[in-house]
């Protein structure tokens, strides 16, 4: 009679209240959210794998228009925003650590240092779309860059293959950056939680699952990067 | 995932060489390489920083059964079945 | 724990525990989740068929008088969106795999319910915008988009469509990572991956399809979107874009979607088939590794629909040559289903009268489909009749002959009430000559040169004989489709009340009561079993009245 499934997640709902009624264990629970989570990164992965074959593909056509393109990106920028989001991304390791240790303060610290750093980052994006927006490199009836192709000036740039460059550029670090928007989103949340001390070592889920998203945009950003910022650089 | 608590030193060390790794890219970008090679050095560095982001950070490293690794490697598998089958089409479009 | 009863006096089930409108939507029970999807489902099903009709009707005479030709374009465009992105796709995942997978496994629910529906909601908000389109005008770029023409050159709804199967998309997604967590992670004691009914593994391997493959669809329509707001060039070859690109990544994921559709099918058939023939099924692990392999290799094939737009002769080898891969994992399914059926005792009950009907139509869509690979043949039949009629069979003769097998026979678990055997009978045997004389006349068309997607055919009136004859064939078809809506409907009220095991067939299913009560089982079961051990099993499929 005891041992009714039910009943069993009643008694044990009593003793932490984030378990939900299907589950049979806390760690059953546990494991579910991590792998949906990193079942939802592969799909992260496809969804920007369909950018990096176009990118790709065009790349491979128009390598010199897309050099081009690539030495209008602000390098200084662009490298800053890759070290605060590794910044960020030792915070939020750091956050996980804090709330398996049971560090209630260190977590909330390290969680507001994250979402500083991605609003940082967020900030200098926006300094670097006004740039472009203002020198009419915005792919569209404006769109206007002139120049030569790198290490050939005798080859002007193509307008259309460097529209596609920044229309490429656009869409990748603009989805990159609605990636960032809803990842501050759910650290607002789970600050807000952890003020009000829902996390310890008996059960930081939450916090851990967000940190693997988190992670994951900072490395498609640690491929972006390179990928549209360097390339040709030394011509 | 995992029990386990990662030191701070450790941490630190990771975040060090991941900033490392950002100022090499940007230092390699501005040599000259021959042929294909600084798109090949950028990429490298890339993958080994995501490569520590993902066995230390997101803690794949201690992960106590093999699924997680397999839904990376699948997922990188499909995307190299995309890129690698599209390309087939266009490296060879010029041949005859 | 004692079953809970009702002040009624009647059992307790996930049905009667609750009523109101608000019970109904904003449940987590993934029993509940499955009938609103069933509701849904059936509704754009109908929406389809409506416009199936009416291009069955317009090519009833050569000249092309019942609509215009704008409207036909809409109308083929619009069947085939509602079709493929709001029928074929969910059904039976949201359906029967969302009702079923957990009580297979001896789970209470999915592994996240109110992801499950949240994934209906996105459903509804997709098929909302779709309704939306079809409202306004419709759309008329062909279920394909293909760019320029959806970017550049048409003025109806592309971009309503488009994000209506990218909003659909993402229901689709988060229903396959549900399934995927809930497999590996749900899964009661004593349950092995070896245990797993077939079905399960048929899921399993949908959702990989699903969770790989639906985020390049989903990119590659945002891509259409802002193309076509902002004529960026990606895909437009005027602006130095690439319009074979789109198709590439189109068919990354549309092709594999194909078997998005079957594979669900298959696990049906296979529970079936075991079931009415009281046998173990022939090769179990060869099913489910046939199951995963067409998974993997369905995706290493889609660009045979590119064959003759323009890609290079030497891809068009490589996938050539891929394609035929998939018939080997495909003719062992096949295979492996007859000899499941040797010297067991058949009986001819309604879900096994439908899945001979699957395995016999899927068998010659497939086959169809070695001719559509091989380069020489594709360039004579591409765009042609004889492409359509391939589809149609694995489609509508796979695809929707499984989903009504599977509706028949889980039918009495989910509503608790018997359907009339006759009367299924009858519409199974309507659904399968309606079939066929809808779609076998489209071979001879298309191998005659009727092109696909022509509203007007005056040119070439010899093409009419075999034209009414696939109308006359989609006639028969619809009324083998009403029919069950309506006895359902009527069962559900009138039906004899179904036993827990109305076929004493094997699994954790027909072991809860019918219908189920809210968590599936009042004890944690444990697994000691194979799957189909119907060597276990003495008795026989009950005869029906």
């Amino acid at each position: 009679m005891h041992n009714s499934p039910i009943a069993t997640a009643d008694q044990e709902a009593h003793q932490n209240p984030a378990l939900l009624h299907h589950f049979a264990t806390e760690e059953q629970q546990k494991d579910a959210a991590s792998l949906g989570m990193w079942v939802f990164l592969a799909t992260e992965i496809m969804f920007f794998g369909g950018m990096f074959c176009a990118y790709l593909v065009y790349r491979y056509w128009y390598f010199g228009d897309f050099g081009a393109g690539s030495q209008s990106l602000n390098v200084v920028l662009g490298g800053t925003n890759t070290a605060v989001l590794i910044c960020s991304s030792l915070t939020v390791a750091l956050a996980v650590r804090a709330a398996q240790l049971g560090q209630q303060k260190v977590i909330i610290i390290c969680l507001i240092l994250t979402m500083l750093l991605g609003l940082v980052f967020l900030g200098i994006k926006g300094v670097e779309y006004h740039d472009k927006f203002v020198e009419h490199h915005v792919p569209g009836p404006g769109f206007h860059f002139p120049g030569h192709v790198p290490g050939h000036p005798d080859i002007p740039i193509n307008q259309h293959h460097a529209q596609i460059f920044f229309s490429l550029y656009f869409i990748m670090t603009g989805l990159h950056a609605l990636h960032m928007i809803i990842g501050v989103g759910l650290f607002a949340f789970i600050t807000y939680n952890a003020m009000r001390r829902r996390y310890g070592p008996d059960y930081y889920t939450p916090v851990e699952v967000a940190g693997l998203y988190w992670h994951f945009v900072d490395i498609i950003w640690i491929y972006l990067f390179p990928l549209l910022y360097l390339i040709d650089r030394s011509k | 995932m995992s029990e386990h608590v990662s030191s701070l030193k450790l941490y630190i060390g990771i975040w060090i060489t991941l900033l490392i790794g950002t100022l090499v890219t940007v230092l390699v970008a501005g040599v000259n390489l021959p042929g294909p090679l600084n798109a090949v050095v950028a990429l490298t560095i890339a993958t080994i920083k995501a490569t520590l982001v993902v066995l230390f950070f997101m803690h794949v490293k201690y992960a106590h059964d093999k699924i997680t690794k397999v839904v990376i490697v699948a997922a990188l598998f499909w995307l190299a079945i995309l890129l690698a089958l599209s390309m087939a089409d266009y490296t060879t479009r010029l041949w005859t | 724990m004692a079953t809970a009863v009702l002040e009624s006096g009647e059992r307790e089930t996930y049905l009667n525990k609750e009523y109101g409108i608000k019970s109904w939507l904003l449940t987590v029970d993934h029993k509940r989740i499955a009938l609103l999807y069933l509701v849904s489902i059936t509704f754009f099903f109908f929406i389809g068929g409506f416009f199936a009709l009416l291009i069955r009707l317009e090519l009833l005479t050569p000249a092309g008088d019942l609509v215009q030709a704008d409207t036909y374009n809409k109308l083929f465009t619009m069947h085939g969106q509602v079709m493929v992105f709001f029928f074929l796709i969910p059904a039976v995942p949201a359906v029967l795999g969302n009702f079923l997978i957990p009580i297979m496994i001896g789970a209470k629910d999915l592994a996240f319910p109110r992801v499950n529906l949240l994934s209906w909601y996105l459903y509804i908000i997709g098929g909302a915008l779709m309704l939306y389109t079809i409202l306004n005008g419709g759309v008329d770029t062909g279920w394909t988009f293909y760019t320029p023409l959806s970017t550049e050159f048409l003025n109806t709804h592309v971009v309503t469509a488009g994000l209506a199967i990218f909003v659909a998309g993402f229901s689709s997604i988060l229903t396959g990572l549900n399934f995927v967590v809930t497999t590996h992670r749900m899964r009661a004691p004593g349950m092995t991956w070896s245990r797993l009914p077939l079905f399960v593994w048929a899921h399993y391997a949908t959702s990989i399809i699903q969770l790989l493959g639906t985020p390049v669809l989903a990119i590659t329509l945002l891509l259409v979107v802002c193309e076509r707001l902002f004529h960026l060039g990606i895909f437009n070859p005027a602006l130095g874009g690439d319009p074979l690109l789109f198709q590439h990544l189109f068919w990354f994921y549309s092709h594999p979607a194909v078997y998005i559709m079957i594979l669900p099918g298959m696990g049906i058939v296979s529970e079936i088939v075991c079931c009415f023939s009281r046998k173990r099924i022939f090769g179990y692990t060869a099913m489910a590794l046939a199951l995963l392999g067409i998974a993997v290799v369905g995706f290493l094939v889609w660009a045979h629909h590119m064959f003759v737009a323009g890609i290079s002769l030497y891809a068009a080898m490589i996938f050539s040559l891929l394609s035929y891969f998939v018939a080997v994992p495909s003719a062992i399914k096949v295979f492996n289903w007859t000899s499941t059926m040797y010297k067991g005792s058949i009986t001819y009950q309604t879900p096994m009268l439908y899945a001979f009907g699957f395995i016999g139509l899927f068998t010659m869509g497939g086959l169809t489909g070695l001719f559509l690979a091989s380069l020489g043949i594709d360039v004579h039949v591409t765009d042609t009749y004889f492409v359509v009629a391939h589809f149609h069979y694995i489609m509508v003769g796979g695809m929707v002959m499984a989903y009504l097998g599977g509706m028949h026979f889980w039918w009495p678990k989910i509503s608790g009430r018997m359907y009339p055997e006759g009367w299924g009978r009858l519409a199974a045997l309507l659904v399968f000559v309606g079939f066929n004389l809808t779609f076998f006349p489209q071979f001879i068309l298309g191998y005659m040169g009727m092109p696909r997607r022509y509203w007007d055919y005056s040119h070439s009136p010899e093409f009419q004989i075999l034209n009414v004859l696939s109308t006359a064939g989609a006639t028969v078809l619809a009324v083998g489709y009403v029919l069950p809506m309506i006895y359902f409907l009527w069962s559900m009220r009138y039906g004899k009340p179904a036993p827990d095991n109305p076929w004493n067939a094997a699994g954790l299913e027909w072991m809860v009561p019918s219908p189920p009560p809210t968590f599936n089982f009042e004890e944690q079961p444990v697994v000691t079993w194979e799957a189909y051990n119907y060597d276990e099993i003495k008795e026989e499929v009950p005869v029906a009245q």
